[in-house]
């Protein structure tokens, strides 16, 4: 017996018979022979609910996760702090276990919620038209991608190499299906955008350009350059953006970005190993029919009262098919719901004097550290320094209960002894001091 | 069962005097006027409380180009935590959820959403792992990922999964790019997806996506796929099938074996839309019936809180021939001797065949650990008897709304799966109202309505899934409850046209809101 269900032997009988059947077989007795299962499927026997538990507390416990060590691991994702009212909003049933708001009248907290974070992520972006999420970061800009496909008809990408690894990986895969090229471009010898070797990339043909603020590896880029050759050409002109820095930093349509999206954890998600969090885009007013996913718009009732909608659906792939804008539909609105939340409780002074204690930390961190700066220019949460000796340092800092970072070699060989350190406001000047003398002990020896 | 309050044309009435019914218990819509946290806002209160700047302050001049430094603040909300949680607590009570009643929304498998999974989800070892940490310090989670995939693998009878897509139209896309890697790869060139009508929008949509040309095929009398047209479409030019089955009627396609030989005959991949695979887990498994490639839709058949629309995951899994265009990472597990590796789980990069990535990192773990542990607690019986029970309901209420079936006949009537259709043709026909009327009227009821107007071959179509979830005394109310608006529309159809009216706010005005769109809170200046 299923542990979820409430049907009893004589529930059954009863509504078999109701049905006109004798038997559950015959329930199944449209299905052909051949493509029968007639074994049962080789799975474990199931368990109660507290060996379950048992089960997963012990899978979970071969993890080591953040609350485990003190790390300095960003690279996307970051240990942030989330506020307890984040998790006392979402767990709630009424905002937990409905499904997307087809029926508004019954749906009004969900779309409420959509057009509060709407309202917010346009606030960050600088950018009037926001959807209610989309999967997360890297398909975000892959989306963004399909959506100046669609606007321009042209077939390339240009985008630049400090934009996430992840990032332009997903753009290439997707790329690969609706048939266009990626080309990315270097960065200078101070870990920014070279804008002129991005600039010359750009031609025709060129769909979008892309960049990301702050890059991969913390440089906080200078947009204004970038826009500019983006615009000349008529490609649109996309910022993969943190939201949380853009408490402090000037929002990418200060500059001209056309479409800025990016990867919503660092506002009140969790790690979760990766997922699930949210992805938003948002864009200028004229691609508003362009857009994927769900929007919600504002109305009124027959009574004349306020009320939210799932607006402009005619995008959309339930009513447009093989003509939508994308295929998206199940997105991550319980995700960004959290994000809402936790921008309503840092709020407007919150999210500068955030940004700001992070700004401080992170300068203070990579002076403290003392090694060679791949990008000595401006930084606000992330930074890259070349460690001698990675191994040693990344083994004995390890075995101090310290996570320095993340190794760039994997994504750029050229950094092969390059650390991204990222300094979040929960890394104290203590911790930071502890791994500085982590990696001073072991430059010395 | 109670009947409706007596009410004239077009006034209230307020039906929730059901037993069931009654525990809609939604926000009446008296009280304050609808503000978004924006609007409530004062300038200087606030909740977040900085912790010590520790280290010594630079002026942020010094640290950051002025062209960087943000010149107007972000207009957030400004308010207190009392007044946050309140916020957010009333807008909940104007949600209706699967915790509070029955939500037959057809394709969308709303099942119950077991406690534990939260608790197990939330667990430091899971919730605050971080992505990009070494395997070696996450086997836990690299484990959790391979029980699901060995898991998923057994149920769809396809061998290798992939948990990246981070929903089923992701997985959608992932199995179409993984289609066109696997013909370019034996150096074909091949333009056309086949979807039938029957498909769910985000099949066609995908089909664009992946740069594929849509090629429609037809319904046969029995609801199955029409055999002569798919013949008449199969050619080399075909990429793949995407079919669901069960499928969008709530008809399992007896001629299965029929279809899957015609498009492997042609050279075309099949693809499985596994949004209806709650109707058939230890039943029957689409690697047996011939499909390449299964998408999952961990939050409909696996149980998610659906989170008013998201977050899901949508894993794929394949036969041999489409393994090696996975993408990367892939979750292996190493002989622990092997190599003299330690590893026992590990990310697999080095795939040269692989399309690549489909999103960041290793997809949305969160739902894998929740999905797992519904498997872990139902096993192979348990899901079986998930799969049986969920056809059970469907059939069980099938018959129970046969009663009406001169106003709402049953689509293409034969045994159905976990879902069925009804047309409203009837209805809008002898007794003026629309399904959409039914279903708005239903709300009253204190009921979700089914999905409706969809499938779109179904005149004024319902589509309705019970799950299993659902007691027989929850789907005798909603037969009961239809029957009664059915009989109230005969005597009086405005009441339904007038429909709901217990709701925190009544019919709302789409066109309006898409002919101007307001789509974020104004700035008060």
């Amino acid at each position: 017996m299923s542990h979820y269900t409430s049907v009893t032997e004589e529930d059954r009988r009863e509504m078999l018979a109701a049905i006109g059947l004798s038997s559950m077989e015959e329930l199944f007795a449209c299905i052909p022979e051949g493509v029968r299962l007639r074994r049962e499927l080789d799975l474990p026997a199931g368990m109660a609910e507290q060996e379950v538990y048992e089960h997963l507390a012990a899978l979970a416990a071969r993890n080591r996760d953040a609350d485990a060590e003190v790390t300095f691991m960003g690279a996307g994702m970051y240990d942030h702090y989330v506020p307890a009212i984040v998790d006392a909003v979402i767990l709630r049933s009424e905002f937990l276990t409905p499904y997307t708001p087809y029926q508004p009248e019954v749906s009004q907290g969900t779309l409420q919620v959509m057009f509060e974070f709407q309202t917010a992520i346009s606030e960050l972006t600088g950018l009037p038209v926001s959807n209610a999420s989309v999967y997360e970061g890297p398909s975000a800009v892959a989306a963004a991608g399909y959506m100046a496909k669609l606007e321009t008809g042209r077939r390339k990408f240009v985008t630049s190499r400090g934009v996430h690894p992840h990032s332009r990986a997903a753009l290439e895969t997707h790329a690969a299906g609706f048939g266009s090229q990626v080309v990315e471009t270097a960065l200078d010898d101070h870990g920014a955008t070279d804008a002129e070797a991005l600039a010359a990339a750009i031609d025709d043909d060129t769909a979008a350009v892309f960049i990301q603020q702050p890059n991969f590896l913390g440089t906080v880029e200078e947009l204004g350059a970038v826009a500019e050759a983006a615009k000349r050409t008529g490609a649109l002109f996309v910022v993969a953006a943190d939201p949380l820095t853009l408490g402090i930093l000037e929002p990418p349509a200060s500059f001209g970005a056309d479409i800025c999206v990016g990867e919503g954890q660092s506002l009140g998600n969790r790690l979760d190993f990766g997922g699930p969090s949210f992805g938003f885009f948002a864009a200028s007013d004229k691609y508003i029919r362009r857009m994927p996913g769900r929007i919600a718009g504002e109305t009124v009732d027959v009574d004349g009262r306020r009320g939210f909608v799932l607006t402009l659906q005619t995008r959309e792939q339930h009513i447009r098919r093989e003509k939508a804008t994308h295929n998206i539909c199940t997105a991550q609105a319980l995700n960004a719901l959290a994000g809402t939340v936790y921008l309503s409780w840092l709020g407007k002074q919150g999210i500068v004097e955030l940004g700001k204690l992070m700004l401080q930390r992170t300068h203070y961190a990579r002076e403290a550290l003392g090694l060679e700066k791949i990008n000595p220019g401006p930084v606000v949460r992330e930074f890259a320094v070349r460690v001698p000796d990675l191994d040693g340092v990344m083994e004995r800092a390890r075995e101090a209960g310290v996570n320095p970072g993340y190794r760039l070699g994997r994504d750029y060989p050229e950094l092969s002894d390059g650390l991204l350190v990222a300094i979040t406001e929960r890394r104290t000047k203590e911790q930071i001091d502890r791994l500085a003398s982590l990696v001073h002990a072991e430059v010395a020896a | 069962m109670n009947a409706p309050v007596e009410s004239g044309a077009g006034t209230r009435s307020d039906p929730r005097a059901g037993a069931i019914g009654a525990s809609a218990g939604l926000n009446p819509r008296e009280g304050e006027e609808t503000l978004t946290l924006l609007q409530k806002s004062r300038r200087g209160r606030r909740a977040f409380v900085a912790p010590a700047t520790d280290v010594p302050e630079v002026p942020i001049e010094e640290l950051l180009p002025a062209s960087a430094i943000r010149k107007e603040p972000a207009e957030l909300p400004e308010a207190s935590e009392p007044e946050i949680m309140r916020h957010f607590k009333t807008l909940s009570t104007k949600n209706f959820d699967l915790d509070t009643g029955f939500y037959p929304l057809g394709s969308c498998t709303m099942k119950h959403n077991p406690k534990l999974h939260e608790r197990v989800a939330a667990l430091a070892g899971h919730a605050r792992l971080h992505p990009m940490q070494e395997p070696r310090y996450a086997q836990g989670a690299l484990e959790v990922m391979w029980n699901l995939q060995v898991a998923l693998a057994e149920i769809s009878g396809l061998p290798h999964v992939s948990l990246q897509p981070s929903a089923g139209s992701h997985g959608e896309l992932t199995g179409l790019l993984v289609t066109r890697a696997y013909h370019d790869a034996r150096g074909e060139k091949r333009h056309k997806v086949l979807t039938p009508d029957t498909a769910h929008g985000t099949n066609p949509a995908t089909v664009t996506m992946a740069g594929y040309e849509v090629v429609k095929i037809g319904t046969a009398e029995d609801g199955g796929v029409d055999l002569d047209a798919l013949r008449a479409a199969a050619n080399e030019d075909v990429a793949c099938l995407m079919l669901t089955n069960p499928n969008t009627l709530g008809l399992f396609d007896r001629n299965i074996e029929e279809i899957t030989k015609i498009v492997h005959d042609v050279g075309g991949t099949l693809y499985y839309d596994g949004a209806n695979l709650n109707a058939v887990m230890g039943i029957s498994r689409p690697g047996d019936m011939g499909f390449d490639i299964v998408h999952f839709n961990l939050h409909k058949t696996f149980t998610q809180p659906h989170g008013g629309g998201g977050p899901g995951a949508g894993p794929i899994a394949v036969s041999d021939r489409i393994e090696p265009f996975l993408p990367v990472p892939q979750v292996v597990r190493r002989d622990a001797s092997q190599n003299g590796r330690e590893l026992e789980f590990d990310l697999e990069y080095d795939r040269p065949q692989s399309i690549g990535k489909m999103r960041g990192f290793q997809g949305n773990f969160g739902v894998f650990v929740r999905s797992y542990a519904y498997i872990c607690s139902l096993g192979a019986e348990g899901l079986k008897e998930v799969s049986e029970t969920a056809v059970l309901n469907a059939n069980y209420l099938k018959a129970r709304l046969a009663e009406v079936d001169d106003l709402l006949p049953i689509a293409y009537d034969r045994t159905c799966m976990h879902e069925f259709v009804l047309s409203g043709r009837g209805a809008r026909e002898q007794l003026g109202i629309k399904t959409l009327d039914i279903a708005k009227r239903l709300l009253d009821w204190g009921v979700h309505p089914p999905t409706v107007y969809f499938p779109l071959l179904v005149e004024e179509a319902l589509m309705i899934e019970p799950t299993e979830t659902e007691p027989k005394e929850r789907l005798d109310y909603f037969a009961d409850a239809v029957k009664a608006i059915l009989e109230e529309a005969a005597s009086d159809p405005e009441i339904a046209r007038n429909a709901p009216y217990t709701t925190p706010v009544r019919r709302l005005d789409e066109a309006a809101a898409a002919k101007r769109p307001v789509v974020r809170q104004p700035r008060e200046r």
